[in-house]
């Protein structure tokens, strides 16, 4: 029987390999493995949709020994946004490095990464998802040197050599886990971590690992370098999905492994740093001169806002709340990685017609591409999180939540976050307006266009409006 | 088949559809573009009438999607919404020809007229609205819609302008934002109810319901140009004069006094509004922005700068009948939510077509105008008798009901806000008509394109330019003269008041 779990990560590998063996024909495989890979993802999808629970045992050995992978609402909904982002990244990419030597790296490395993230998502047990961050690390590092230039080296040698301790970190959580509790699967230990030193450190350390990885302020540092310094594609992924996957299970561990162990003061620090991360990272896009550190640093202040959830998870019992507020976190999370995915192709753009992304020196480049500006302003949208975009919605349920909690604190946080991505995102779009000639053509290179474009629609329009499906995926349609 | 849940959303889209079309238009498919733009005014002309004679006869429409658990958009047409829909499909149809007219050969038409149709659904959207997170979805877009057509023109005077505008608009809108997420969180989602829906809740949330009311009203009031939010009005004034027209006639400031009304007789109901204290609040803050904005416009020697703060003070007129208990001033606030917006809109035009034709900017150019330029100035004319508010023009009517129910009210002291407000009218409209009918023409115009290749209407302007305030003027007078007669503003505001208190 064909299995679509094992599907979703074995074909970007199988396609990887393959690209290793031919690279003169890199483009072309590159692009079957991407199409074969999202089929096989959005198949998985289908099955949750459906009412499914799918898992699989990788060989045949059960649990506890063998390596498993499930997925449910949760895994489906990141899995879909991820395989989505990578069909686009995909595409704009045959566009955007052609046929040049580039291409050639390009290729089998990003497809190791999109195997590491389908695993991420889908896998069952602590230590195959160790191998998959391992995995996920080592290929964005190199992803992320690409571009060849100075800047970019170091900023990736520190992105790698970062990933390596919080890899480290998470290695010696799993290691203390298995002692503890004799099992790896996270089914298996969620329901053995009973509330005592052994759960709070082994927590601690996964969660505290998978913050570093997901550049919770103030460990963003190595974030804003690593991502801006990137080829353009390549920051999308890094932006739009690689922290995202931490993210997402920083979210897993602390709903399954760590319920009832997770205090609300653990939520509070976590909500707390979301809350610092969200005004830093905001102030200091603000303040950036070029258009891509901009948007490295607007992801800093939205992985905040993900984690601003936290405390009001914490104070919230389970029940229809607690599901709304599990949905409006996916809903953010899926909208941030649609918009930052096609903000960063966007700005590749610009950058690739203009040859630099001198935000002060923009004026006749955003004017003379339609499709790119357009790009720019919607996923712009959706990362001030203006309506209709999926994070509009978020931000209210996360509001309104805080406010019945009487955490009214976080009010203000989010506010001035909303403001001053306002100030960022317009000060970029203010620049289209110039006394330049109407372009002929709204696009202009559709290959490379219509993605960024595309994905920005999706943030802007398609995820506030379609949010619906949404709670019937993660099942918390009340 | 019963169509009626899909009539509201058919009205949003017959302008949202062909605005998308048109941006991904060449920018030589002038022909298409036109086409687009007038099917689309034309056919929303259509849905609207075929809306008007359905709410007339207690038809509902209604739609719902469901976003979240508790988080629904809605859209549905009550006789409050209609008035104002109707108001933007009939002045969104003039002022699209307009613009046609006044941006030929100019760049970016493609970019120009989809933000023009986005801004126009967007406002139909408001409208439309059937509660308040519908409300705010469409407030917010309304603020992207007509960024773009400020800075339109990419001078640096228009980058500081949109500049402004956006700062304004968005700390309203975040603020608008957090007082519904507060009032909802209090009492679950706030649907439009004809009375009012807060009267019910207990006692204890008596007092966030008013601060909730304060931070709706600066969130409300920043759009509705309010003193003292009002300060980016004068300067989006660098946008070109269709879009003048259409954000001080019909768009941004009517969204924001129109959700004044919603939140006063719909959201709190008028009688609790008037028990915990709020209308007074509100009638001081628009009997202040009435004066200011006269006071103002008294000394600015551009034209278009002093029709801004001409729209200041006469928008708060629609807060003013609001903010008055009694539904003779509510039918006098809701009637000048259509007066303002044709008359102010004739004088826009006007003020667009002198400045096109003869490069006439300032009041103090304006010398003989009125014998160059006969019917323009004619229309000017109408506009600006009616703000004054002498009989038979539109004006006259609203005044007549504000002045009217105030006194039922018992509250005397707004006649004599409105008595003194004339006179600022006249004192800083008259001397324009002066000028402009009686002194003598300069030799030369400033920069006057006679011809031009363009054909010319009645030897003035283009025909284009000349129609629509024609008849805009012509529906001024229409709308006082037949005030009383069936499906006139004046008679739709009434049913609006009746139902509102609910006779």
């Amino acid at each position: 029987m064909i299995d679509p779990l094992a599907l979703a990560v074995a074909l970007p590998l199988l396609g990887a390999l393959a690209i290793t063996m031919l690279p003169s024909a890199a483009r072309t495989l590159g692009l079957l493995a991407a199409l074969a890979t999202t089929a096989a993802a959005l198949w998985v999808t289908l099955l949750v949709w459906g009412g499914g629970a799918p898992r699989s045992e990788l060989g045949g050995w059960g649990t506890p020994l063998g390596i498993a992978l499930r997925a449910d609402g949760l895994a489906a909904a990141l899995l879909t946004m991820a395989n989505v982002v990578g069909l686009a990244v995909s595409v704009h990419a045959t566009g955007y490095f052609g046929a040049t030597a580039a291409s050639r790296h390009f290729w089998p490395l990003w497809l190791l990464l999109w195997t590491a993230l389908n695993g991420l998502f889908l896998a069952a047990d602590l230590f195959h998802l160790y191998v998959m961050l391992e995995l996920m690390g080592l290929s964005a590092a190199a992803l992320g040197a690409l571009s060849g230039t100075r800047e970019a080296a170091q900023a990736s040698l520190r992105y790698l050599l970062v990933g390596l301790l919080g890899s480290m970190t998470y290695l010696l959580g799993v290691a203390l886990v298995y002692t503890a509790y004799g099992s790896l699967d996270l089914a298996l230990v969620a329901g053995a971590m009973t509330p005592g030193p052994v759960a709070w450190a082994a927590g601690a350390l996964l969660i505290g690992a998978l913050l570093l990885k997901s550049a919770l302020f103030p460990m963003h540092f190595w974030l804003p370098p690593a991502h801006a310094n990137a080829p353009a594609p390549v920051s999308a992924v890094l932006s739009a999905l690689v922290v995202k996957a931490a993210v997402y299970l920083v979210l897993r561990f602390w709903l399954e492994l760590c319920d009832g162990i997770a205090t609300e003061a653990a939520g509070l620090l976590l909500g707390m740093l979301g809350a610092a991360a969200v005004l830093w990272g905001s102030w200091r896009a603000l303040r950036a001169e070029r258009l891509k550190l901009l948007a490295a640093y607007s992801t800093v202040a939205q992985i905040g806002y993900l984690f601003l959830f936290f405390p009001l998870l914490a104070a919230t019992p389970a029940g229809p709340e607690r599901d709304q507020l599990i949905t409006a976190l996916v809903l953010l999370a899926l909208t941030h990685g649609f918009a930052k995915a096609g903000f960063f192709l966007a700005a590749g753009l610009v950058q690739k017609s203009t040859g630099h992304d001198r935000i002060r020196e923009l004026g006749g480049a955003a004017q003379s591409l339609p499709a790119v500006t357009f790009a720019l302003g919607l996923a712009g949208v959706a990362l001030i999180g203006l309506p209709p975009s999926g994070t509009f919605f978020a931000k209210w349920v996360l509001l309104a939540r805080a406010i019945t909690l009487g955490q009214w604190w976080w009010v203000p946080v989010v506010m001035v976050g909303t403001l001053l991505a306002a100030g960022y995102v317009f000060r970029v779009l203010a620049r289209a307006f110039t006394r330049e000639p109407t372009p002929r053509c709204f696009v202009t290179d559709a290959r490379t266009e219509v993605p960024a474009l595309l994905l920005a629609i999706l943030a802007a329009l398609g995820m506030g409006l379609a949010a619906h499906p949404l709670t019937v995926l993660l099942g918390t349609g009340g | 088949m019963n169509l009626d849940p899909y009539l509201p959303l058919a009205i949003l889209l017959s302008s949202a559809l062909p605005g998308t079309l048109i941006f991904f238009l060449r920018e030589e498919s002038h022909r298409l573009r036109t086409t687009l733009n007038m099917a689309g005014a034309l056919v929303k002309l259509a849905l609207v009438a075929w809306m008007i004679w359905g709410v007339f006869h207690e038809h509902v429409y209604a739609s719902r999607l469901q976003l979240l658990p508790g988080l629904d958009l809605v859209l549905r047409a009550d006789a409050l919404a209609v008035l104002f829909v109707a108001l933007s499909t009939v002045l969104w149809l003039v002022t699209t020809i307009y613009a046609i007219g006044y941006l030929e050969d100019s760049p970016h038409r493609s970019r120009f007229f989809g933000f023009f149709s986005l801004c126009v659904s967007a406002t139909v959207g408001i409208a439309l609205s059937g509660n308040l997170l519908t409300f705010v979805v469409f407030y917010e877009i309304l603020t992207l819609a007509t960024y773009p057509l400020v800075a339109h023109r990419g001078t640096p005077d228009a980058d500081d302008g949109a500049r402004v505008y956006l700062v304004y608009t968005m700390v309203g809108g975040a603020l608008l934002f957090v007082g519904a997420v507060w009032l909802q969180s209090l009492v679950g989602p706030v649907d439009f109810t004809q009375g009012g829906m807060l009267g019910s809740a207990p006692a204890g949330l008596h007092g966030q319901f008013v601060v909730i009311f304060f931070v709706l009203l600066a969130g409300l009031g920043v759009k509705a140009a309010l003193v003292p939010l009002h300060g980016w009005l004068p300067q989006a004034m660098v946008a070109p004069a269709p879009v003048s027209a259409l954000l001080h006639a019909v768009a941004v400031v009517k969204a924001g006094a129109f959700g004044i009304v919603r939140v006063v007789y719909d959201v709190y109901g008028v009688e609790f509004a008037h028990r915990l204290g709020l209308l007074t609040a509100l009638s001081v803050l628009a009997c202040v922005t009435i004066l200011y904005g006269s006071l103002m416009a008294l000394s600015q020697d551009g034209l278009k700068k002093r029709l801004a703060y001409s729209t200041v003070s006469q928008v708060s007129y629609i807060a003013l009948g609001a903010s008055v208990l009694g539904p003779i001033a509510t039918i006098g606030g809701l009637v000048h939510l259509v007066h303002q917006g044709i008359m102010k809109i004739t004088l826009f035009f006007c003020a667009g077509n002198y400045a096109e034709t003869l490069g006439v900017h300032k009041v103090s150019e304006m010398n003989g105008v009125g014998r160059r330029m006969p019917w323009t100035t004619l229309a000017f004319t109408v506009g600006a008798l009616g703000m004054i508010g002498i009989p038979p023009v539109a004006g006259f009517v609203t005044k007549w009901y504000l002045g009217v129910g105030a006194a039922a009210a018992g509250t005397g002291w707004v006649i004599l806000v409105l008595v003194a407000s004339s006179l600022l009218n006249a004192a800083y409209f008259l001397p324009i008509l002066y000028r402009a009918w009686f002194l003598p023409p300069p030799a030369r115009w400033p920069d006057e394109h006679v011809g031009g290749g363009r054909p010319m209407f009645m030897g003035e302007t283009s025909p284009a330019l000349l129609w629509p305030p024609l008849v805009t003027a012509l529906l001024s007078l229409l709308a006082g003269l037949l005030a009383a007669a069936p499906f006139s503003p004046l008679e739709w505001a009434t049913l609006i008041a009746n139902r509102e208190y609910g006779r």
